[in-house]
């Protein structure tokens, strides 16, 4: 399968898409950060999005989840009612039991959210304060909030930025394994190429505020292509500074 | 760096063609302790040791007769003073009644701290409205206040209990708002993609973050009504235990002022550890943090 570019069907994507944006335009005073951008998220989808810093990300997620409140913009977004956000930091508030922290904003969800805690693998630690866990235990946590909601659309913004690389690289094993089990659309943010290709099906390049490059990314990568979509992205996202 | 110290006993060597103090005497040179700077080890039982040393001067300089008993009573006269005072019924009648007006006032400011609180730290009007005036009345001490109060109100509890609600409602307020507003707006962004409400973003997130706020107001709070207590009971009391301090200095009753003092002392004490347990309890997701 050769490398295609530009916003054409993949044949992951459904009939009916998680995410629809049409030209969509934000501004942050004079300065625009996002402009015309695209991007259609099929059902069960996994999108990488990847871009320097400034590229307009984070705001892209932002403006998906609906936080984007004293931002100036138009454009059409699409986006389903079940919708969860996995930040760069846990976002645990502190003086909540992990298992409060899971079903946070939820109705009669405890037994559900000591299923999702132990599918992070963290059964047993429900009455734990979150300072009393670790950075990726923590993650873990955020996690399990995201997932007992059962979302149709994951949003996760660098969720793992902030952890070692060894956690980190037990935490996309986890995350494969949730997203196998429960099929969500998921944009995640990254400024990982590795990370990028390791976890998504497609992966996009943000660049000036629109998509620049598009890639996807075959099942059963084999290591010698794996350097090849590499060697591009890295191309692409050096572009940017050029 | 310089200077090395022989490493065997001196005299052994000849200290000229002694071979260069290679890796042994530099392990030792280095394992040398510092000399601590800091204030050192912890002394058992610290806090007592002062005031012990103040009781026994004390008790020496009233048994020598150093200490005039009409400037200062003796220990053992304060002692048997209140034994006398609890016995005919006067101690208990007054600590009763200055325990009183101290829970009215202080539930009443705290009530007043933490509504004003809320309305100022909840709503932008709230603010707008509320947060000038409370710092204005702040700058102004709540006894300067008592010539207008006494006018207003007399010289009776009334008056007392709103001057003990007035000194205490200005440390809630202070701290539960700067707790309010201190929440970590990633907290609300937080709340909006979980779909709490905002009633629900209020008890989940606003009330116990700023939880800490409050309690840290509720100490100054205590110690805010005391003060208050002691002036207000001096001013036309007739009863409580600063009219019977009043009452005492009129007949040179040394041992009877300190009887008073060391309650004020110990009501003081009490009531801060008090609010120390509910902190303590309150907060115990804090304490985690290795506190």
């Amino acid at each position: 399968m050769a490398p295609h570019t530009g916003l054409v069907n993949t044949g992951l994507i459904d009939t009916e898409p998680a995410v629809r944006v049409r030209d969509l335009d934000r501004r942050f005073g004079e300065r625009s950060v996002l402009s015309g951008l695209n991007l259609t998220i099929g059902r069960g989808e996994f999108v990488a999005l990847l871009g320097q810093s400034g590229s307009g990300k984070s705001t892209l997620l932002r403006a998906l989840a609906g936080l984007d409140h004293d931002v100036t913009g138009e454009g059409g977004i699409e986006v389903p009612g079940k919708l969860s956000v996995v930040f760069q930091d846990a976002r645990l508030l502190p003086w909540l039991r992990v298992l409060d922290n899971v079903v946070l904003g939820l109705r009669d969800a405890r037994a559900h959210g000591t299923r999702a805690l132990a599918e992070v693998g963290l059964a047993g630690r429900e009455k734990a304060w979150p300072n009393e866990l670790s950075g990726g235990e923590q993650q873990r946590v955020a996690l399990a909030r995201s997932l007992v909601r059962e979302p149709e659309l994951l949003l996760a913004d660098e969720p793992f930025g902030a952890l070692d690389a060894l956690t980190r690289a037990k935490m996309h094993v986890l995350l494969r394994n949730l997203c196998e089990a429960h099929h969500p659309a998921v944009l995640l943010v990254t400024h990982d190429v590795d990370e990028a290709i390791t976890l998504a099906d497609r992966i996009l390049v943000l660049h000036k505020g629109h998509v620049a490059v598009e890639q996807t990314v075959d099942a059963d990568i084999t290591p010698a292509r794996r350097a090849e979509i590499r060697a591009r992205l890295l191309t692409a996202l050096d572009g940017d500074t050029a | 760096m310089t200077i090395t110290a022989p490493a065997g006993p001196i005299g052994t060597e000849d200290p000229v063609h002694q071979p260069p103090p290679v890796p042994r005497p530099e392990g030792i040179t280095r394992t040398r302790r510092r000399r601590r700077l800091g204030p050192g080890r912890k002394i058992r039982g610290a806090g007592l040791l002062g005031p012990l040393i103040l009781l026994a001067a004390w008790t020496i300089g009233s048994a020598t007769g150093a200490l005039d008993p009409r400037v200062l009573s003796a220990p053992w006269t304060v002692f048997t003073t209140a034994g006398t005072l609890w016995d005919n019924g006067r101690l208990q009648e007054n600590l009763l009644t200055s325990t009183e007006r101290f829970a009215y006032g202080l539930v009443l400011g705290v009530v007043a701290g933490t509504v004003l609180a809320l309305i100022a730290g909840l709503s932008r009007w709230g603010e707008a409205l509320l947060d000038g005036p409370v710092q204005i009345k702040r700058s102004i001490p709540a006894l300067a206040l008592l010539p207008l109060l006494i006018l207003w109100l007399g010289i009776d509890e009334e008056m007392k209990v709103i001057t003990i609600a007035l000194g205490v409602f200005v440390p809630v307020y202070i701290h539960l708002h700067n707790g309010l507003r201190g929440i970590d707006s990633r907290y609300a962004e937080l709340a909006e993609t979980v779909g709490l409400g905002h009633a629900g973003f209020v008890r989940k997130v606003v009330l116990p973050g700023a939880l800490p706020g409050f309690l840290l107001g509720l100490r100054f709070a205590v110690t805010a009504a005391w003060l208050s207590l002691v002036v207000v009971e001096q001013i036309n009391a007739t009863s409580g235990i600063g009219y019977m301090m009043e009452l005492a200095r009129t007949y040179g009753q040394t041992d009877v002022i300190i009887v008073g003092l060391v309650l004020y002392g110990l009501l003081g004490l009490l009531s801060d550890g008090l609010v120390r347990l509910i902190q303590r309890r309150a907060l115990s997701w804090r304490r985690t943090l290795g506190s």
